[in-house]
């Protein structure tokens, strides 16, 4: 008979830039079933909404995750959009298109970063790295931030890009994807990376489906659902293929979103050659009054927005459901009888974004 | 012995951020910003660690937290607050379920401002502290001294 | 079952069941439950969506009264269902993987209803 231990793993560990506790139930090295408990960055900022008024709330979300902060501001503001029906010019959408796949590419970059990070491969986290702070400046020079950028506002964008940042932009990015084509060639060959990798954590099709498992974690179990191709912001006239893969594990994932790096750089070249010279913002008046719902594609996943109005200038009731949400039940699922040893990468497998998870 | 220098060790952890400054942080250990440039290197274990960088504001759980690992880390010590969160509560102070800024649990010595905090002011900050920390080393080793004699 | 907005249905506490098991038969995801309190009585509102399609159900639920949890069906009920009772006070039932609002541990209680509701 093994024996059964108890193991809490984090909130404070090494591999883990963001505290999250799970309790792992272990019979000698193998893991039986994980309990995570969060709430180490709940900060209750959907409450926020009774404090700040409604074009207020856009900063709010923005912070409600430091990544993928722009589609936040994204989410947030089409929703309220959509309760106010306010048709925003057609050059803002492609510029929050195009923003949005920036957004994506320096996330995905800096997961793959974090996870060679986590098998040990320091020189592959310098060079993901290396090749995020691109994005970055890019960022920089177009809006002033790194990070936190806030140039959505409730009717389109605060910001322009002028024709000649934008094809200094596509230039920038033809380099990069010559080098990034290098790096990623190192995760796809190198034999030590697949060794942590291949037939580790198989989240089945199904499984995926019954745990509710969204983004690149779905794809990467033969789940062909993207909400880019609901055609929100300018993306329904963009040309792409949703990326899947058949293999289910670790591998996959790391496959679907080295793929998508390369989809994000073609998106920015659509959409940059297709870019109409209109207006960037719309005024809008008034307050909003009833209640919509938005779901967009974060580079982890399926992001949900739910805002209810009254008609004042205090919103009712804003929720978010993040991808990272959604993909715990997943992650418990993979983690059910894996070794010990591999809890810290298989973590890191699902992209958590825990101040996401707990707003 | 009196011409070397100190290297302190760095610990980071995320109190209640939003990731911004957080991933600015971990930025700043990458060649493009490169922190350790100034003799610091990234740790892992609070046991080892001599300056302390925190992100993010407190909230009920995670105090405990910063508590246990302010007084598991050896002294003397030096705490850095970086981004506005961490030095007031920031945007997310009227949040029921935030206390505050860093210096509501902890004392600390340095605050970086910023949202997200920029790289740049991180490496300020980190310079500064590597002084503070020297400061307070040698401070530490005069009182011994004249103690012993 | 009544369509109140586009993709918003109405449903009654005993109809939540047999559409619960229906969604799960017919192999859709459960997208989020979203609570929220409107006028005295707490709103439910399941989401599930196969593909790109999405359904809403808006459950109305009085403040003394309870809702039975789905985490029996949908296993990734457990964490919104557990939010909700923390920060909402909603009364869920036989919760699979009961947290007894400790989820976030947070200081204060039901945080998401105004002072006069509590």
């Amino acid at each position: 008979m093994p024996k059964r231990s108890i193991v809490p793993f984090g909130p404070q560990h090494p591999v883990l830039p963001e505290p999250i506790h799970l309790d792992l139930v272990l019979e000698d090295e193998l893991v039986i079933e994980a309990i995570p408990s969060i709430g180490y960055v709940h900060r209750g900022l959907e409450s926020l909404v009774a404090k700040k008024d409604f074009n207020e709330m856009v900063y709010v979300t923005e912070r409600i995750c430091g990544i993928c902060s722009f589609m936040h501001g994204m989410g947030y503001c089409s929703a309220v959009e959509q309760i106010m029906n306010v048709q925003i010019p057609r050059r803002a959408e492609f510029l929050r298109t195009i923003w949005a796949e920036m957004s994506r590419i320096h996330s995905h970059l800096l997961w793959l970063g974090l996870l060679a990070d986590a098998f040990g491969f320091e020189a592959l986290f310098m060079q993901s790295w290396r090749l995020r702070e691109k994005i970055l400046d890019m960022f920089e020079i177009a809006t002033g931030g790194r990070v936190i950028f806030s140039v959505n506002k409730i009717g389109g964008v605060l910001k322009d890009m002028p024709a000649e940042m934008l094809s200094n932009f596509v230039a920038v990015l033809d380099g990069m994807e010559k080098e990034l084509r290098e790096t990623t060639q190192t995760f796809l060959d190198d034999y030590t990376v697949k060794s942590r990798l291949v037939g580790v954590g198989i989240l089945t099709e199904e499984d995926a489906i019954r745990r509710g498992a969204v983004g690149p974690m779905m794809r990467a179990s033969g789940i062909e659902v993207d909400m880019r191709k609901t055609g929100y912001a300018a993306y329904d006239e963009i040309d792409f293929q949703v990326i899947t893969s058949k293999e289910c594990d670790s591998f996959a994932r790391c496959k679907v979103r080295i793929a998508e790096l390369f989809q994000s750089i073609e998106i920015i070249r659509q959409a940059v050659s297709k870019i109409p010279d209109t207006e960037i913002s719309v005024p809008v008046k008034g307050f909003p009054n009833g209640e919509a719902y938005v779901r967009l594609e974060q580079p982890r996943g399926e992001a949900f927005y739910y805002v209810r109005a009254n008609g004042s200038k205090f919103v009712d009731r804003m929720r978010v459901r993040t991808p990272t949400f959604a993909n715990i039940p997943a992650l418990m699922q993979v983690l059910q009888g894996c070794q010990f040893g591999d809890v810290p990468l298989l973590i890191l497998t699902i992209d958590p974004c825990i101040s996401c998870t707990e707003r | 012995m009196k011409n070397i220098h100190k290297s302190p060790w760095l610990l980071h952890y995320d109190g209640s951020s939003c990731n911004g400054c957080d991933i600015e942080v971990l930025a700043c250990t990458t060649p493009v910003y490169d922190v350790e440039r100034f003799g610091v290197v990234n740790t892992g274990n609070p046991m080892h660690a001599d300056i302390f960088l925190i992100t993010g504001g407190i909230n009920s759980q995670n105090e405990d937290v910063v508590k246990q690992i302010y007084e598991q880390m050896p002294g003397p010590k030096v705490v850095v607050a970086v981004g506005t969160c961490a030095c007031t509560g920031g945007i997310f102070k009227e949040c029921y379920n935030i206390k505050g800024g860093v210096d509501t649990v902890i004392p600390v010595d340095i605050y970086v401002p910023g949202c997200a905090a920029r790289p740049e002011s991180i490496i300020d900050g980190v310079v500064k502290a590597v002084a503070l920390f020297q400061e307070k080393h040698d401070k530490k080793k005069r009182k011994e001294r004249a103690a012993k004699s | 079952m009544e369509e109140i907005q586009k993709n918003i249905y109405k449903i009654e506490q005993v109809e939540l069941f047999p559409v619960i098991m229906e969604k799960k038969n017919d192999m859709w995801r459960l997208v989020q439950i979203c609570c929220s309190f409107v006028e005295g009585n707490y709103e439910v509102t399941y989401s599930f969506a196969t593909g790109y399609e999405i359904s809403n159900y808006r459950l109305i639920v009085g403040k003394e009264e309870s809702v039975p949890s789905i985490s029996r069906v949908y296993k990734s009920a457990i964490l919104y269902e557990n939010e909700m009772r923390e920060l909402f006070g909603l009364n869920v039932e036989f919760i699979k993987v009961d947290y007894h609002d400790k989820l976030y541990r947070i200081n204060e209680e039901t945080p998401f209803l105004k002072k006069e509701d509590r």
